[in-house]
């Protein structure tokens, strides 16, 4: 049988566009795992010798550079990280869901798009500049309002990064509400519920997961940033025991030290390994914040 | 509870009353002066041809309709003698006497017991010291459960969601749930249209179980359900009302042309 040969200009076109496009789509895939693979070659060293686990988790000293006796306990930097995202989270909840819940169930027309834009907007201020925020207002305001010798602490970052992760707690939220089929509002409104009361009894629980997936993110968000966290925290080693601590973060200090490290050194390679932490944890927070989503929509 | 047991002294012969009812949305006119009786105690088929404003006239006797805020109403509905437009009125006292069924059953998100309780709780959020006791909600719960024949299926699992019910349990929980806080008037906006065959008929039996303690008013496409299930109907096309009498009157010499038109399926 002889078929006509359909191989025009268009479709050359057409198969390159679709070869295009697929290249597109695999290539997060490729990169992921390429910086996957990246980060744990690099750590990989350290890992199979230099790495003793209880010092690693436990062992608050972060001596890298001690020519005697360098260690490389990673707890102090694990806590900075926790106590700075933890308040930030606990900060940035009940905004975050308090302004979803106007957005999605009180606002109506302009003021809402307003308020989306707006929301936008903040997510839009690029880190450093937050950062700075966090050194030249807050730092003086924190000394001001609580008598402390040093603005540079966990108070200052958490704020900071709460209201840097407000925008993507939000938007999630929002969402999240949205997605709440409007007939449970109209039942519950037709059974004589206000507004309130159809948002607090019927709408929040039904959103629960989707809500919780936003405030996973947050945590994400959070537990990654960077520059903001560094310039804000007051970058010292310190297992912290009250929110006027200075701290340092898993990733300020990968930031501040990857650049004076020789490649390949033993201190190099510790700086990839809490890479690899970071990487570890944020891929399993926001896997479970990808699931958690997932299962509101199976539902 | 007490207010039940002796009759009412001036118990209107209307349950519902609209006169001169025009509704528009935005600035599409969907009801045009409509003047409708539905008698207290009886079950009243609304009838018509898809869009006509069945549905409107309905979700607007409990104000239901006003949640698109593009909705404007001129005209009066008075239900049970009360003008539910009326300024010193509250909304959720309305509410609290019209209870609704919708098309698609819609069970909220809950338990089937929380369902059932929902009205209840949400009419007492104010005063908290009234809240009944375990074993009244239990007890509640089982009453209304019971009326809608509904219990003995459901009793052992009264803490399970109620979507995983059957579209015909979930419309009867959606029935059993407007009991508890007794209201006088059922809007039923086409309740069996989602149901199977063997649902309907039990939903329709049900309904026709509530006639006389409640004034049930009724949407359905449905010609034989109107015939069966209804002691008067009431006919409209393009947002009027086209004609209202007994039941059977209007499907043996409905009096007017398009009433019949439609009756016979000579509309959409
Ligand atoms: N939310 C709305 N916004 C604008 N127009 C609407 C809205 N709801 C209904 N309408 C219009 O109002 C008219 C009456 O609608 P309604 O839903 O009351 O009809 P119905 O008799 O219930 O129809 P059906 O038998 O299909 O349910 C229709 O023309 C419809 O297009
Ligand atoms: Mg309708």
């Amino acid at each position: 049988m002889q078929h006509e040969d359909v191989r025009d200009f268009h479709w050359y076109v057409d198969k390159a566009m679709a070869s295009l496009v697929f290249l597109g789509g695999i290539s997060a895939i490729v990169f992921i795992i390429g910086i996957f693979l990246f980060i744990t070659r690099e750590g990989l060293g350290f890992i199979t010798d230099g790495l003793d686990l209880r010092e690693f988790f436990f062992d608050p000293a972060w001596r890298p550079t001690s020519d005697s006796n360098p260690t490389y306990g990673a707890f102090a930097l694990i806590a900075g990280t926790a106590s700075i995202t933890g308040l930030a989270v606990l900060l940035s909840i009940p905004f975050s869901i308090g302004a979803a819940i106007y957005i999605a169930e009180f606002a109506q027309g302009r003021t809402r798009e307003i308020l989306k834009i707006l929301i936008e907007l903040l997510a839009a201020i690029p880190s450093v500049v937050w950062g700075f925020i966090g050194l030249s207002i807050m730092n003086p305001l924190i000394i001001d309002m609580f008598d402390v010798p040093v603005g540079l602490n966990i108070l200052n970052a958490g704020v900071i990064l709460a209201l840097m992760a407000a925008p993507i707690m939000t938007t999630i939220a929002e969402d999240a509400l949205k997605a709440v089929p409007d007939r449970y509002r109209e039942a519950a409104e037709a059974l004589g519920a206000t507004r309130w009361q159809v948002t607090l009894k019927v709408v929040l629980p039904a959103a629960k997961h989707g809500l919780m997936a936003a405030v996973l993110l947050g945590v994400g968000r959070g537990f990654g940033e960077t520059m903001a966290v560094l310039m804000a925290s007051g970058h010292s080693i310190n297992v912290p025991d009250s929110i006027f601590d200075s701290v340092r973060a898993l990733t300020a200090t990968i930031a501040a030290e990857l650049g004076e490290t020789a490649v390949g050194s033993e201190h190099y390679q510790a700086l990839f390994t809490l890479g690899i932490l970071l990487f570890a944890v944020t891929f399993i927070i926001n896997l479970t914040a990808d699931l958690v989503m997932r299962g509101i929509k199976r539902s | 509870m007490a207010d039940e047991s002796k009759p009412q002294p001036q118990a209107p012969k209307h349950a519902i009353q609209t006169r001169g009812l025009n509704l528009w949305y935005g600035d599409f006119q969907a009801l045009f002066d409509v003047d409708f009786d539905v008698r207290a105690g009886r079950v009243t088929g609304l009838i018509g041809p898809s869009g006509c404003g069945k549905s409107t006239l309905l979700r607007s006797i409990n104000r239901i309709v006003e949640r698109l805020g593009y909705v404007r109403t001129t005209g009066t509905i008075d239900v049970l003698g009360h003008d539910i437009f009326g300024a010193n009125v509250e909304l959720l006292q309305v509410r609290k006497q019209i209870g609704m069924v919708f098309q698609r059953p819609n069970p909220l998100p809950l338990s089937i017991r929380d369902n059932v309780l929902f009205g209840l709780r949400t009419h007492r959020d104010g005063d908290r010291k009234s809240r009944p006791s375990k074993e009244v909600e239990a007890q509640i719960v089982e009453e209304s459960l019971r009326t809608v024949l509904l219990w003995d299926k459901v009793k052992d699992r009264l803490g399970e969601p109620a979507i995983r019910l059957s579209l015909e349990e979930q419309q009867k929980l959606c029935i059993a749930r407007l009991l508890p806080v007794k209201p006088r008037v059922l809007l039923m906006d086409e309740p069996c249209s989602a149901l199977d065959p063997d649902g309907t008929a039990a939903v329709e039996e049900l309904i026709w179980s509530l006639k006389g303690d409640y004034t049930i008013l009724i949407v359905t496409h449905n010609m034989a359900q109107a015939r069966r299930a209804t002691e008067e109907c009431a006919f409209m096309l393009h947002g009027k009302l086209v004609e209202h009498t007994e039941t059977a009157k209007m499907f043996v010499s409905p009096k007017n042309q398009s009433t019949a038109d439609y009756i016979e399926g000579r509309y959409g």
